[in-house]
């Protein structure tokens, strides 16, 4: 199982995020999420009320945003679920982030196939800028995970910071998608290999190549 | 090699768009009020009929799956029918496996018509389809293209104007493997931990909300339209019996360039490698071992794995299994036992902590693969390791347990000698 663990419940916490409520943008959001499962099972929209809890905690805070408990509460009264049930949730699923992150959480995959690929190399670059895993740099700019596989194998190694994915890496590549990130540019998602598209073999599809550049209806082999 | 026009998903690599009115000029869409007009049973038979076995790594076969969900829907306790539901499994976490992806952000079209000829044939009132909670940019793509849906009338409503209503959710995962399971699936979407259920009651009896519920991968939900259309013995023209089809394999790790890419079930592993992937790193002499179906099935070594044929029966023959279809590909510059160790690493991390013998033994297994790693064991731990391997899998209350076990095992069968030999190693490095 995971290591997770808690933010104190301090004064401190209580004060800052106490007054938790949502935005117009989120609560519109959290409406629609509820109304996706039937009436009287609204408990199930509660991975989506934790997920934009964080992002709106995240916009106040510019970071990628957590959970803090008051705020935990106050989604598990607008569910009208017990707190431990929220609580449960939010500390099961790794994505919730129950301690203060930094503006970009670089999640690095680890695992075997990001493995056979490089990814010793991404978490080395990683290092070297002063990134350690688990902690937040002192500037606030970068929290280091390594995590476990993204489901990009076909373009490893892969990092994932905050919403973008970035595929194909090298130990360069990452330098500029960090370098770029740090001035507040906007480096293209996807792969990081020049020429390539998504998850085709490199040099250019295999099969499909007309779909390339038009769209076809193959059936009855038009 | 599979002709572009028997292949299902034209569009896996985006190059064209994935909106509705692309989708419709791939031709999915295209009179689906027709498909469902045959009635359920005709469907669910031309689904039996095809051959289609699941493809999230079971290979259970779809239209039996669908053929136990209730024809007439159980009551609840105030008499009322329960209604029935679909829920469609797209929280790919197995490491190697990155299909379900390229059919989500690429085609989500095929993924939602099929949803709705899989609900209207086991008389569901509403799929909903779990992405896994990584997948932000293919989740936001799935939303819209389900709005478009709706929007042009194809689901929803009188759903392609045949007088079903069928509705499509989306449901965002939060990052944990084991909501893949599906009575965990369940348990997640009653906005619950992730933590599989006993079974019986399997879920088409009691399944979301103790409603009869099927859970399906999206790739066997996503060739179901293209089946219907093209008929059961189009599908069954590929592959052998009992693995038929065509199947979208993941070819990631030592090869020159790693592809997803769909072929015929069954293409023998050195054919699929040489023709989409450029051969293996370094040439075929340079192969050390293979996983073929996701981390979760026993590796195989390079002189088993180059002619074997890729479908259900060819990897089981050789101890292993197709799983999903990911193909790992390790040349001999692997630390092969670091390889499985950090799969070890993966299961513990991933153990919902549910049942003692997973909870305590993925953890255990890991910290002995990495002693192991470094040859500071003694020969004895290896066995004592099977052992353990023995005692986790099939004692826990779902499979992740067995999947634990089953890569060590692998390992253990196949490169005994090198995890002996990295242990005489370090003896006699103590010793100098």
């Amino acid at each position: 199982m995971a290591d997770r663990h808690l933010e104190p419940d301090t004064p401190e916490l209580r004060e800052r995020w106490g007054g938790f409520t949502w935005t117009p943008e989120w609560e519109s959001k959290a409406k629609a999420a509820i109304a996706r499962y039937p009436d009287g099972r609204q408990k199930s929209a509660v991975m989506a009320l934790l997920d934009f809890a964080q992002r709106q905690v995240g916009q106040e805070t510019g970071t990628q945003g957590w959970l803090p408990l008051p705020v935990m509460e106050f989604i598990a009264r607008s569910l009208d679920m017990p707190v431990i049930r929220v609580l449960e949730v939010a500390t099961f699923y790794t994505m919730y982030n129950l301690v203060p992150v930094g503006k970009f959480h670089v999640q690095v995959c680890g695992t075997t196939p990001c493995m056979l690929r490089g990814s010793d190399d991404i978490l080395e670059t990683c290092a070297k800028r002063g990134m350690k895993k688990g902690h937040t740099t002192d500037d606030g700019l970068w929290t280091l995970t390594e995590v476990e596989c993204m489901g990009n194998c076909a373009t490893a190694p892969m990092v994932q910071i905050n919403d973008d994915n970035f595929e194909d890496l090298t130990a360069q590549r990452i330098e500029y998608v960090l370098d770029e990130l740090a001035a507040g540019n906007k480096p293209k998602a996807g792969t990081q290999e020049p020429g390539r598209h998504t998850s085709e073999p490199l040099g250019g599809p295999t099969t499909l190549k007309e779909m390339v550049t038009e769209n076809h209806d193959y059936r009855g082999g038009r | 090699m599979l002709a572009d026009k028997d292949r299902i998903f034209t569009n896996v690599y985006g190059y064209q768009p994935w909106n509705l009115p692309a989708a419709q000029g791939r031709g999915d869409w295209d009179n689906t009020k027709a498909i469902l007009e045959k009635g359920r049973d005709a469907i669910i038979e031309e689904m039996k009929a095809s051959g289609l076995r699941g493809r999230g790594g079971a290979g259970f076969p779809t239209g039996l799956k669908w053929s136990f969900m209730p024809k007439d829907p159980p009551s609840d306790h105030l008499g009322n029918p329960k209604p029935s539901f679909l829920v469609i499994n797209a929280d790919e976490s197995e490491p190697g496996s990155c299909k379900d992806r390229e059919i989500i952000r690429h085609d989500p079209h095929k993924l939602i018509e099929g949803a709705l000829i899989a609900g209207f044939a086991m008389g569901a009132r509403a799929a909903y389809i779990y992405v896994r909670g990584e997948y932000i940019r293919e989740a936001e793509t799935l939303f819209a293209a389900v709005d478009e849906a709706y929007e042009a009338g194809l689901i929803g409503k009188n759903a392609c104007g045949s007088g079903y209503d069928f509705d499509v959710f989306v449901h965002r995962g939060a990052g944990a493997y084991i909501c893949g399971e599906e009575t965990a699936m369940i348990e997640s979407l009653e906005g619950k931990k992730g933590q599989p259920r006993l079974k019986p009651p399997f879920p088409a009896g009691a399944g979301l909300y103790g409603c009869p519920t099927t859970v399906n991968n999206v790739e066997s939900i996503a060739v179901a339209p293209t089946i219907m259309r093209r008929g059961a013995t189009w599908f069954s023209s590929f592959g052998r019996e009992n693995n038929f089809g065509t199947k979208l394999f993941q070819i990631s790790g030592h090869v020159d360039k790693p592809c997803v890419v769909e072929e015929e079930m069954g293409i023998p592993f050195r054919e699929l490698i040489e023709k989409h992937c450029g051969g293996v790193r370094g040439g075929w002499d340079n192969l050390l071992a293979v996983i073929p179906g996701g981390s979760s099935v026993p590796l195989v070594p390079a002189a088993q794995i180059m002619d074997a044929q890729m479908d259900f029966d060819g990897l089981k023959e050789l101890g292993s299994g197709l799983g999903t279809a990911a193909v790992i590909v390790m040349d001999k510059s692997t630390d092969i036992v670091r390889a499985i160790s950090r799969l070890s690493y993966f299961y513990k991390h991933e153990s919902c902590g549910q049942c003692t013998p997973c909870r305590e033994g993925t953890g255990w297994m890991w910290r002995v693969m990495e002693r192991l790693r470094e040859g500071d064991a003694q020969v004895e731990e290896i066995d004592m390791l099977q052992q353990v391997t023995k005692q986790v899998e099939g004692h826990t209350i779902c499979a992740l347990g067995d999947a634990a076990a089953w890569p060590i095992q692998g390992l253990i069968r196949h490169f005994r000698p090198e995890l002996e030999r990295r242990i005489s190693e370090n003896v006699r490095e103590a010793a100098e």
